[in-house]
């Protein structure tokens, strides 16, 4: 095969072939790879992120912060600390979420010049791979992949002869959602419990064992040597909406072709799902869907035509966090499914602070009643108030406001459901006289 | 956590009131500060701000417009200028009483057998945001409970998560073996497995627990509510550092030590000798009756007895007194005045005496401030010489690991960090610590946060300490014969010393050198020469090594001359075991040699059993008394309660009774008595003021000793006479037996029961501070009594001399090294037996663990060999006050061999 000459159209999943080994070394550099870190080692650090800043990259973990303005944030000069850390976040734990790990295996060296790069623009000298543990497959691909990359001078002291070092490390996580979110990542990176920290200080400033920190999502420094590669304009005009590139949209649920594919940010709903999940079972039909994973609010069938964006999902109600779809049908027990999420959340809370530790269990609690006749009435005054309760600028971090979206949409588009397993049980009061209703 | 207050510059609303605060500090404190009853949990006064337990919500908002506002965790938030808060928005409201529903799901429904209940500040709380119906009906998490150890009760079930333990024990304290497991509402706050905690201030879990999951072990074996029971102001007798304390009598008994807020010394916290060393109070060996010739006697004829006897003493010059310091001032000044100046010897041996007459010459005439346990906190460089402070003065070891975090909050006051975000501070500093050296005989438990230690024989630390004066002042001589490694390190140490805004050096008498001492002193002169301000802190040995220091007398070494040179009838013993002062055949010998040995004492010792006269003293909970710590602070404690059907009386009381007969008057009040003995003694003055005297009244009325709750009170005694008893009268104190009396505004020595409304657990000290880790409202009790004299040239050094044969260097043990506390069962347990500590090579092929005997000026004892690389080599560790090793001499030689 000839080096490319046109740029691809889906740069993240270009070099990936389903059912095959990634590409090593020489393969990735054959099919354009390492063309993004070696333009930037020419560059001044500070430009690199300039051009991640103009092509409009927005951070992929969920948040849609612009990973321009983060790396932005990072100290830089001779007044900055020695040492600086990049670390990719790669604890992909949200429930119905498969994309990174889609990355991780079918391209490594892409992530890995990324994360140079990142490394690069920041003044990192020293990277982290924070990696969901049961990803043991994506492990063992990244550790050949690196072993191959400090073989060739392109990880270890002076990268490519740039008087650049850079030492990356792969740490698999012990398996916590609550790893995902940046500062108990680090909290976890550094051997501590992992439990979100107050901010300020911001990682940028003082994050991992106390020195300026980037935290990004795997596919977001996937994006990033094709942007230093192919520039800002046409990162930008990969995508159909005002945030620059391409996306891994996912989809799951009980759809014709459950799956993750990459396309231009901003493709609708309806394509994602009619076209590429082929749609619906047959004689199911869509009742709603969670966009972007299980700590998204459920959106319904009258917004099936909205661009998956950051902005458009936000302007629904919603978010489009990792942008993996779950799909609820009209045969599945909404309370079921609810009560499966909950169940999880409250598993995976850290137990720091108050609310979340003992929110979560609550509204499980309450939710298994429903889920199995034992509701009752006031079952949805507690929910309804948990979801207050629990909600932002209430708990120490986004860990259970995230887990209260899909709770207060399904009580809101849902209602009846939950109002007839609430009838369902026995009242206590009814119970205590022997009254049977 | 250090205080840093700047005055007031921002305007804050509260509700719709404007105050004045210091905008760098958080809304809680201030809440409180001002009065607001602002419920909280993970929040400590000093332990700083984690906003894990979202219970002080409160509504802030964004600007004159808001009507909206939004919740905010007042903890977390600074009242920056212009701020408007509301504690009483229904936002804020519904949430803080959401926040107790919630931890209510899981809190047992045990109140009326959790020993916490009625002084618990979970229920406070909860009553507090007005939560009371449950509607959790769901199964609670339960837990395995673990048996911790004598000290701390362990019911997990309790838990509601605040973190507080965890972050004290572990952060504050340096412990290891406490941790928090698991996840989600599982957290589990316990050891790895069952097992005594091994953090000397374990029991101070017991009052950082909000609610009943710590309890003390002590308190609740013989339990007691805590409005139930009879209180007074209390000093901590069982090291010099003056910590005050609250303990707590029901039934005649002491029920539990608690900790009395000391701005100035203890703050929150006591080490476990400190909370645990009462029980000895409550010992069935001690003595209750007067005896003579081993019969009882009438209390009445033993004074007379004793005052007859002294009064021939007093004609004959054939009397002696021995004084001690573990007893009052009021007691030693009263034998010395019995006995007469010139008879009159301290209850300590001679090497003692010598190091704390130079302590106290030292401590009047340095150049540096007299470093207080909250001052020690704030250094940010400390040098300790010779202690083994978890051992000698442990409050004060837990305030250096504070100190060690002050290069912390440099690095967040550069950084915009509040002080009280504690999280995000320690995240900063990481392991970035403010210097601390340690020079001691052998590894200790600082060493973890120390920058560099060092160990060595007395003479050898001395000899570093001396380098480093030179480093600092090069009129001084460099110390001969070191190695490269310690010149390198006196260079580290003078740097650190002489770059710090605050250095602070460390030393005491416990090595009973005084070249350490002499050294500890001209560090500071050096210091105060290089233009540094230096503080220092000297620890003497005992409770009131201080007091009888001032107070002057020869050392039992000399008066135990006299009695073997039968120049003595009578010998007065107060307070003290001559066995642990003198070798025993020596005492003995010189016991023979009397016509009656008269003996105070509070417990049975060896000395006791010899008495021709036994009279009983008064524990700490049974007297009044002043005592004098480190830093020469006078502090009055107060009797707790009126031993029932004893002889008991307080020491100095026995010396008062008998003083008539021997054509003395002590008048026969303690404020008579503390009046005398303050003209007599110049050095003293000062103590008539540690505590307002027994003519104090607030309000017109005394200060009752019990809760406006105490229950009971006619019952109590029904099994013995249905009649109720008069309450027993006080005429030495403004404090009353009684739960009748004012409570509010008791001046700050003389504080019974922190209680407020709404307020029953510990944490209502926040309504006694003048501000929040301030001192209490109307300042911290107690009177500094050192004057300060001009300051002394540098000590000359005596001539060095290399190790020669294995000498005898002290080693202290917090638990056993104490007499006292040692007899409590709790403590008990946890005294080791005796041991001999040497480095490996000079173990002469002897194993560790191995039974050897030990030999030392003519004294043989048994004790386990224990090898140590970080023993100073020439040095056999030995130690002091173990039941079973006799009273060697510091630095004498040491033999050790296969028993």
């Amino acid at each position: 095969m000839t080096a490319r000459t046109s740029p691809p159209g889906k740069p993240l999943t270009d070099r990936i072939r389903p059912e095959h080994p990634p590409y090593g070394l020489a393969d990735y550099e054959r099919h354009g790879g390492f063309q993004g870190l070696r333009a930037a080692l020419k560059m001044a650090p500070q430009d690199v992120t300039g051009l991640i800043k103009a092509a409009g990259l927005r951070g992929r973990g969920g948040a849609g912060f612009p990973t321009g303005v983060k790396w932005g944030l990072v100290p830089m000069g001779a007044e900055a600390p020695k040492q600086k850390y990049i670390v990719a976040n790669g604890d992909e734990m949200e429930p119905g979420t498969f994309k990174d790990r889609l990355l991780l295996e079918g391209d490594p060296l892409q992530f890995i010049e990324g994360m140079l790069i990142g490394g690069y623009a920041i003044g990192a000298s020293v990277g982290y791979i924070f990696l969901r543990a049961e990803y043991v497959l994506a492990a063992e691909r990244l550790r050949a992949a690196m072993r191959e990359c400090r073989a060739r001078h392109l990880l270890g002291r002076n990268v490519l002869g740039s008087g650049f070092d850079f030492e990356l490390h792969l740490h698999t996580s012990a398996g916590r959602y609550i790893c995902g979110e940046e500062t108990a990542l680090i909290s976890s990176l550094e051997g501590k419990r992992a439990i979100p920290r107050a901010k300020p200080p911001f990682p940028a400033t003082a994050g991992l064992f106390g020195k300026p920190t980037v935290v990004n999502n795997i596919e977001t420094l996937c994006n990033v040597p094709h942007i230093v590669h192919y520039g800002a304009d046409w990162f930008r005009g990969l995508s159909k909406c005002g945030d620059g590139g391409t996306k891994l949209y996912g989809a799951s649920g009980k759809l014709r072709h459950p799956g993750a594919w990459e396309l231009p940010m901003g493709t609708t709903v309806r394509e994602i799902l009619d076209e590429h999940a082929g749609g619906m079972r047959a004689g199911l039909k869509l009742r709603g869907f969670l966009p972007g994973g299980a700590s998204t609010d459920f959106l319904t069938a009258e917004h099936l035509d909205l661009p998956m964006d950051f902005d458009s999902i936000a302007k629904a109600g919603s978010r489009m966090g990792t942008g993996t779809m779950i799909v609820l049908d009209d045969q599945t027990d909404v309370i079921g499914m609810v009560r499966n999420l909950q169940m999880f959340f409250a598993r995976e809370s850290c137990g720091w602070c108050t609310p979340c530790r003992d929110g979560l269990p609550w509204g499980e609690k309450i939710l298994a009643g429903l889920h199995t006749g034992r509701g009752q009435p006031e079952d949805l005054d507690v929910l309804r108030q948990l979801t207050r309760w629990l909600g932002p600028g209430r708990t120490f971090c986004a860990h259970a406001p995230g887990a209260m979206e899909p709770l207060q949409s399904a009580l809101k588009h849902f209602r009846v459901d939950f109002e007839r397993a609430a009838n369902r049980g026995v009242p206590i009061t009814a119970a205590k006289t022997g009254a049977q209703t | 956590m250090t205080v840093s207050r700047k005055p007031p510059q921002a305007g804050i609303q509260i509700d719709g009131k404007a105050h004045a605060v210091d905008p760098s500090r958080n809304l809680l404190e201030v809440a409180l500060e001002l009065g607001y009853d602002l419920p909280y949990f993970c929040w400590h006064p000093a332990l700083g701000s984690v906003g894990a337990c979202r219970q002080c919500a409160v509504t802030q908002f964004k600007d004159e417009n808001d009507t909206q506002g939004r919740v905010v965790m007042a903890c977390m938030t600074p009242c920056a200028d212009k701020t408007r808060f509301s504690l009483a928005h229904a936002d804020a409201v519904s949430m803080r009483e959401a926040v107790i529903e919630l931890l209510m799901t899981n809190h047992p429904h045990d109140c009326p057998v959790c020993e916490e209940g009625g002084a618990c500040h979970l229920q406070d709380m909860t009553v507090m945001t007005g939560h009371s119906y449950r509607r959790f009906r769901h199964a609670k998490r339960t837990h395995v409970n673990q048996d911790l150890g004598p000290f701390v009760g362990h019911e997990m079930n309790r838990c509601i998560a605040c973190y507080r333990c965890v972050r004290f024990y572990r952060e504050y304290a340096g412990g290891g073996d406490l941790n928090v497991f698991g996840a989600h509402h599982h957290v589990y706050f316990g050891r790895a497995s069952d097992g005594m905690l091994e953090s000397p201030f374990s029991g101070n879990l017991v009052e950082v627990c909000p609610t009943g999951v710590f309890t003390d072990r002590t308190y609740g074996e013989s339990y007691t509510r805590k409005w139930d029971l009879q209180q007074a102001p209390g000093v901590c007798h069982h090291c010099a550092l003056g910590c005050n304390i609250m303990p707590g009598e029901r039934y005649g008994r002491i029920k539990r030590v608690e900790n009395r807020y000391h701005g100035a010394l203890n703050g929150y916290f006591l080490c476990d000798r400190g909370r645990y060393g009462y029980q000895y109070t409550n010992a069935d060996d001690r003595p209750r009756r007067a005896r003579l010739n081993d019969a009882p006697v009438a209390a009445e004829a033993a004074a007379a007895q004793l005052g007859e006897w002294v009064a021939q003493g007093r004609a004959t010059g054939r009397v002696l007194g021995i004084g001690s310091p573990r007893a009052s001032l009021e007691a030693n000044h009263a034998l010395r005045a019995l006995v007469g100046d010139a008879n009159f010897h301290r209850g300590i041996a001679a090497g003692e005496v010598a190091c704390d007459d130079l302590l106290v010459q030292i401590l009047r005439q340095t150049p540096a401030r007299l470093a207080s346990i909250r001052e020690a906190e704030s250094a940010d460089a400390v040098l300790v010489l010779g202690e083994d402070l978890l051992a000698t003065g442990a409050r004060l070891a837990l305030a250096l690991r504070q100190s060690v975090r002050n290069v912390g909050f440099a690095m967040a006051d550069a950084a915009n960090v509040p002080r009280w975000q504690d999280h995000s501070v320690r995240l900063l500093a990481q392991e970035t610590k403010s210097p601390l050296y340690i020079l001691g005989p052998r590894a200790t438990g600082l060493d973890d946060i120390a920058r560099r230690f060092h160990r060595g024989r007395p003479a050898d630390l001395a000899r570093l300490a001396q380098e480093i004066v030179h480093l600092l002042d090069y009129t001084q001589p460099r110390a001969p014969g070191l190695d490269d490694d310690a010149i390198h390190l006196a260079h580290d140490i003078a740097t650190a010393l002489k770059t710090a805004q605050r250095p602070l050096i460390v030393a005491g008498t416990s090595l009973e050198s005084t070249a350490l001492l002499q050294e500890a002193a001209n560090l500071c002169i050096a210091l105060d020469k290089a233009g540094v301000a230096p503080s220092i802190a000297l620890l003497p040995r005992a409770a009131n090594s201080m007091g009888t220091a001032l107070l002057g007398g020869g050392d039992t070494d000399a008066a135990l001359a006299r009695v073997e040179a039968s120049e003595v009838d009578t010998l007065v013993v107060l307070e003290s075991d001559l066995y642990r002062l003198a070798p025993g055949a020596r005492v003995d010998a010189a016991l023979a040699r009397l016509r009656q040995l008269v003996v105070i004492d509070a417990v049975s010792t060896a000395t006791t059993a010899k008495a021709t006269l036994l009279l009983p003293a008064g524990s700490f909970a049974e007297t009044d008394g002043t005592l004098v710590n480190h830093e020469g602070r006078a502090q009055r404690h107060f009797q707790v309660f009126v031993p029932g059907d004893t002889d008991i009386r307080e020491s100095w009381r026995w010396l008062q009774q008998s003083a008539p007969a021997a054509g003395v008057d002590f008048g026969d009040t303690l404020d008579a008595l503390i009046a005398q003995c303050a003209g007599a003694n110049p050095a003293l003055a000062g103590i008539v003021d540690a505590a307002p005297s027994a003519r104090f009244r607030l309000a017109g009325s005394r200060i009752p000793r019990q809760s406006h709750r105490s229950s009971g009170r006619t019952a109590m005694h029904a099994h013995r006479d249905i009649h109720e008893p008069r309450p027993p009268q006080d005429a030495d104190t403004p404090l009353a037996f009684s739960m009748e009396g004012a409570r509010s505004g008791a001046p700050p020595a003389e504080i019974p029961i922190f209680w407020a409304p709404r307020w029953n657990s510990v944490q209502s000290v926040n309504k006694f501070q003048h501000e929040i880790n301030g001192p209490l409202r109307g300042g911290d009790p107690g009177v500094l009594l050192l004057g300060r004299e001009a300051t002394a040239p540098y000590y000359a050094r005596p001539a060095w001399q290399a190790a020669g044969t294995l000498e005898v260097v002290w080693l202290y043990e917090l638990f056993g090294s104490e007499e006292l506390s040692a007899r409590g069962a709790a403590i008990a347990t946890r005294v080791p037996a005796p041991y001999v500590v040497v480095h490996p090579d000079g173990a002469h092929g002897l194993a560790q663990g191995r039974r050897v005997e030990c030999s030392s000026d003519g004294l043989r004892w048994m004790a386990e060999l224990r090898l140590d690389e970080t023993m100073a080599p020439g040095a056999a560790g030995v130690p002091r006050g173990l039941p079973g090793v006799p009273a060697v001499r510091a630095g004498a030689a040491l033999r050790v061999e296969a028993a």
